[in-house]
């Protein structure tokens, strides 16, 4: 970031939630870049920027879709590089509709299920009717109840999305073909003009040309931009596209792969990253492998295939070998090319399996066993109410943590307990308390946010009962397979023939090299036998290597743990290889072929990185090339041959499976490919650019305890909920406050839940600064002291008035930490990014009050008197399709204007508490 | 009551010490001038990295007799040169804090207190509940005959804050016993 020339934040406050990543923005600033921070409200990192813009939370794509237009409408994209680097020229299909053909909806809609099929979104093929893009290789396979519009389907492809069949489609250069992806973009967002941005997103004229001139000023050759977001753009139905509408518009202005430029994902866990790579996570195996489908993958070479076939082009080509050295990792001897290597041996999936439909199935009796790993989801997941309410129905919990954290404490202690809906008395969840040992009291990696794996030594011994996660999962899994020894169900064969022979101390403790060598692999036959491997390019097909996650293949190469180096920095370049490990292969900037131009030169000697050395006939420059080394810009490629050797000398993007960066995605997402704009599910604003008004693919849960606020079909003469707020961190403390509350510094820092309100805001609902508020939704209330602040700025959106609430969310009510407070996220829906399975957090409807919360029974009870109020029904804001005229032949379903005759219904279903029938659904299931 | 001196006038000081900014010698009390710093006490340093974001500030931690004394940032990380935030700076309290939870806890079904348990009976509990719960809510084939091999009985949450090795033998345990509910905060 040091090196941007310009540098726009927005959906992050970096300044307080990575607080020493910023000082590569200060560096930046010191050295001449222009700072710009959109965002709702002024923070630090707007008061280090040289301009803040107020912002709407949730309106994202307007204003990123509005520089969109203005660089193409004006010719201000750099021509030359969108031209080599994206698909821009690709022509797509002739059944492709726009959103401007549809008021709001792409075609492939299907208004009964809520997904789309996006074959109609594909590439054309060069003189042919055929379309190149293989949208789904799994749909219309007989028995397939697996659609693509589901089960974090984004992420269900790795990171290239899903295979086209061969890397050239058809294209025009000249880029007039109506077809092309340029012009599809011109005319998708003719209509996100400067007026629009003021409109939708409060934004003035003279704030929106201030950004326009920065980014593009500080773009083309001699410049480069560069974007920073956090969880302000994750956090959202259609979190996605936010982000994709900025990897857009930088591919445009030629900013990815050079230096200062790109799009910085600010993560907030030392290793979310290497939690992804290496995933805790449902969807995925190792190195961005999904996991295997019911039906779709039945075979071991149909679901490689689905990744990526061996014909096509890209390092996805090798999808089957990265797949087999995972299970030769894991099954060891037991896999086999006779077996196909295990792969029966992987669980399937059938839908999404995701937290929030985990605590569904918790509330319906259907999970026994919960553990925990250091995640204190009573206070950091959306809906803290039901979470705590889910833990009520598991048999046993297992919590592993530093200090009893409200994950462990609920049956004790918590808003339930006060109110008296759960009794300890009656709760029959066994819970386990283990601590655990913290980060100086084990060796290991952390995955920081841009890739780099950072080994740590072990200062301490863990004191009393504390253990490793490692030594933990160890001693577990030894136990169950020493339990399940003799078995002869088939069942149990994964386990026992699993790989579970690591060496262990005189204290038990697992040596955790030796699980960092396994992640990398090693050759299991061959002259090298037993040797580490020294990258994925290494891996072979046929079971004679093994590695646990391909994309940290040379992370112990030559035996040595690369990720331990800790050569310092001031005795290396700004690349500082030396420090650390980055996957892929220690390169620092991704896709940086492309800091080069198609010739291979440097676009300028000022942004220099990589470039074709004609002599040594190879690719040089201070950074490790993201390209075959040896391949000259103007190699045409194998195509045949597929995989590396299939890419062209000008093939950039080598994850993609043509080569290019997708300005235009045919296939990878599942509510459209293009970013487009949609209100937030409770939002009572008419979206100002299409009748659809909200995402059409979002996932909801209805439940009683789940209900939303009217939005657009509440009655405008009085609204119940007429704020938004936004929930944020605050530098001392750390999400649910797990590992700060507890610690006296931070706790004496930040004391205290507050809200932030702007003057206006307090005058119009008469509350006193540093008084009590009162902040209502329609799934809990809380308190917290106002600081009435300037930096929060009322916006002028659609003609009326729109005031936002600033919310840190890191406290919890509960007697063991050194403060407590109310859990925001009890106030949050369980609303859905159905490309994510990522909850809406940043923008909620709400009332606010003053004065403090009632206090037992009757703090719900006030709630629920607003839910009357506001007539709201278990389906309320579930309705997906808006747009009136589409599908063809399908009539509008009017609105429900809420009558409040069926209300008493809603009240009086029954809660999960009381034993009662269950009346909940998932979005999912009802579809 | 010490004898007044000219040659102890903070001024004068400040000249004969050489320390004409007045912001060393000159204005250390006796004490600071007879204590040492933890780090220089250390007995061992363990070059480490911050807990908290993902930012990866480099930390040296400091340690005496098996104690971790004071943890700091560490100047050589090319990410945060040695500079750490308030989390950051605060993790020794994460380490010593007197509410830090070291033994383990347990409460029985319909339990009003937390009960001590043995850390390794408590494993082979949790061991006999991971396979019953397993054997509960087992899913061999879905409606129309494909293979699931998978339990709904057991979920996990959480990796973000643990280590990369410790994320991949969780995965790999779980996957083999079929327990596809699995979480972190990669999702929120």
């Amino acid at each position: 970031m040091a090196n941007a020339d310009c540098i726009i934040i927005q959906g992050s406050n970096m300044a307080e939630a990575h607080p020493v990543g910023f000082q590569w923005v200060m560096e930046a600033k010191s050295r001449g870049a222009t700072i710009i921070h959109v965002d709702p409200r002024f923070t630090r990192t707007s008061a280090n920027a040289h301009k803040h813009i107020p912002t709407r939370a949730g309106s994202d794509v307007v204003l990123l879709g509005a520089l969109i237009n203005h660089v193409l409408s004006n010719d201000l994209y750099f021509k030359d590089y969108v031209l080599a680097y994206t698909n821009a020229s690709t022509i797509i299909s002739e059944e492709f509709l726009d959103t401007e053909d549809l008021e709001g909806l792409f075609s492939g809609y299907d208004p009964e299920t809520g997904t789309y099929d996006p074959a109609s979104w594909a590439y054309s093929a060069p003189g042919e009717d055929g379309k190149v893009a293989d949208a789904s290789a799994f749909e219309g396979q007989e028995g397939s109840h697996w659609t693509a519009g589901r089960a974090g389907a984004g992420e269900a492809f790795g990171s290239g999305g899903p295979p086209l069949e061969h890397g050239i489609p058809a294209r025009d250069e000249t880029l007039q073909d109506p077809r092309t992806v340029l012009q599809i973009l011109k005319r998708h967002y003719s209509r996100y003009t400067p007026e629009m941005v003021t409109e939708a997103c409060g934004i003035s004229r003279a704030d929106f040309d201030y950004l326009a001139r920065a980014l593009v000023e500080n773009s083309g050759r001699e410049r480069t931009t560069c974007f920073a977001y956090a969880v302000g753009w994750t956090q959202h139905v259609g979190g996605a596209q936010f982000i994709r509408t900025a990897a857009m518009l930088q591919l445009l202005m030629g900013n990815v792969g050079r230096p200062g430029s790109g799009i910085m994902a600010l993560r907030g866990h030392a290793t979310i990253q290497g939690s992804t790579d290496i995933p805790t996570l449902f969807n995925l195996l190792p190195g961005y492998l999904p996991m295997p489908k019911a039906g779709a993958h039945d075979d071991f070479q149909t679901y490689a295939d689905s990744i990526g076939r061996k014909e096509q082009k890209g390092f996805w080509a090798e999808s089957r070998t990265y797949a087999v050295n995972l299970l030769k990792a894991w099954w060891g001897e037991h896999a086999t090319a006779e077996n196909d290597f295990a792969f029966d041996y992987l669980p399937r999936l059938d839908g999404p399996a995701g937290t929030y439909q985990t605590l569904m199935r918790m509330l319906d009796d259907g999970v026994d066993g919960y553990f925990l790993l250091g995640q204190n989801p009573a206070v950091g997941s959306a809906n803290g109410r039901m979470q705590r309410l889910g833990m009520s129905h598991l048999k046993w919990m297992v919590v592993r943590d530093f200090s009893m954290i409200e994950s462990a404490t609920w049956w004790k202690e918590g808003p339930e307990i006060d109110s008296g809906e759960l009794r300890t008395e009656d709760i029959g969840t066994e819970m386990f308390f283990l601590p655990a040992a913290n980060h100086t009291e084990k060796a290991g990696s952390f995955t920081q946010t841009q890739r780099l794996v950072q080994w740590r030594e072990k200062a301490v011994d863990p004191p009393g009962d504390a253990q490793s996660e490692l030594e933990f999962l160890y001693e577990l899994g030894h136990r169950i397979r020493e339990k399940l020894r003799g078995s002869t169900d088939p069942r149990d064969r994964p386990l026992l023939d699993l790989t579970w022979d690591y060496p262990v101390d005189e204290e038990g403790e697992v040596d955790p090299e030796a699980v960092i060598a396994e992640i990398n692999g090693r050759h299991e036959t061959g002259p090298k036998v037993g040797q580490p491997l020294s990258g994925y390019t290494e891996m072979a097909d046929d079971g004679s290597t093994s590695g646990g996650c391909w994309i940290y293949a040379g992370v112990y190469a030559d035996g040595i743990n690369q990720a331990a180096r800790k050569k310092p920095g001031y005795e290396q370049d700004e690349f500082a290889h030396e420090w650390g490990w980055a996957w892929p292969m220690n390169r620092r900037i991704l896709y940086n072929r492309a800091s080069a131009d198609a010739d291979g030169k440097p676009w300028s000697e000022r942004k220099k990185l990589l470039w074709w050395d004609e002599t040594a006939e190879k690719w040089a420059g201070p950074d490790v090339p993201d390209f075959p080394a040896d391949k000259a810009p103007h190699d045409p490629g194998d195509v045949e041959a597929g995989g590396a050797k299939g890419l062209a000398g000008n093939d950039a993007f080598v994850m993609q499976s043509d080569g290019r960066g997708w300005l235009f995605a045919p296939t990878g997402l599942v509510d459209g490919p293009l970013p487009t704009h949609y209100e937030p599910v409770d939002s009572s604003i008419p979206n100002p650019l299409y009748p659809q008004q909200a995402n059409p693919t979002r996932e909801f849960i209805q439940d009683r305890d789940n209900l939303n606020a009217p939005g657009m079909t509440g009655d405008a003469r009085e609204e119940v909920y007429p704020y938004y707020f936004s929930t944020y961190r605050v530098t001392e403390h750390h999400t649910a406050g797990g590992m700060s509350r507890w610690l006296p510094y931070l706790a004496e820092l930040q004391p205290q839940l507050f809200c932030e309100i702007s003057p206006e805001l307090a005058a119009e609902v008469g509350i006193e600064p540093y008084g009590w508020a009162t902040i209502i939704s329609p799934r809990a209330a809380i308190e917290a002291i106002a600081l009435v602040t300037e930096r929060m700025t009322p916006l002028t959106i659609s003609g009326r008035t729109v005031h936002q609430i600033g919310l840190p969310y890191h406290w919890a009510q509960g007697t063991h930490a050194v403060v407590e407070g109310d859990s925001v996220n009890d106030l949050i829906a369980m609303n859905l990014d159905a490309n994510t399975q990522i909850q809406n957090s940043k923008v909620t409807a709400c009332a606010i009050r003053p004065g403090r919360r009632p206090r037992g029974a009757a703090r719900q009870e006030l709630v629920e008197e607003l839910q009357r109020r506001a007539g709201l029904q278990l389906d309320t804001g579930d309705q997906l399709l808006t747009a009136p005229d589409f599908p063809e032949g399908t009539e509008r379903q009017d609105i429900d204007l809420q009558s409040g005759e069926s209300i008493e219904e809603t009240f009086d279903l029954p809660r999960h508490e009381s034993g009662g029938e269950d009346q909940r659904t998932t979005g999912t299931e009802e579809d | 009551m010490p004898r007044f001196s000219f040659l102890e006038w903070p001024v004068v000081r400040q000249l004969r010490d050489g320390d004409v900014l007045g912001r060393g010698t000159s204005v250390t009390s006796k004490r600071t001038r007879s204590i040492t710093p933890r780090t220089a006490e250390a007995d061992h340093v363990a070059h480490s990295v911050c807990p908290y974001c993902a930012v990866g500030c480099g930390q040296l931690v400091y340690s005496k007799d098996g104690k971790v004394t004071q943890i700091e940032g560490d100047p050589a990380s090319p990410i945060s040169r040695g500079r750490l935030c308030p989390k950051g700076s605060a993790s020794e309290q994460l380490v010593n804090s007197p509410r830090r939870i070291t033994t383990v806890r347990y409460r029985r079904p319909y339990g009003t207190e937390w009960e001590d348990l043995n850390r390794d009976t408590a494993i082979d509990m949790i061991a006999d509940r991971f396979l019953e719960a397993r054997r509960n809510h087992w899913e061999d084939v879905d409606d129309k005959g494909h293979a699931l091999r998978r339990t709904m009985g057991i979920a996990s949450l959480g990796g973000a804050t643990i280590d990369n090795e410790e994320n991949y033998l969780a995965k790999k345990l779980f996957t083999a016993a079929g327990a596809i509910q699995m979480e972190n905060q990669a999702r929120i």
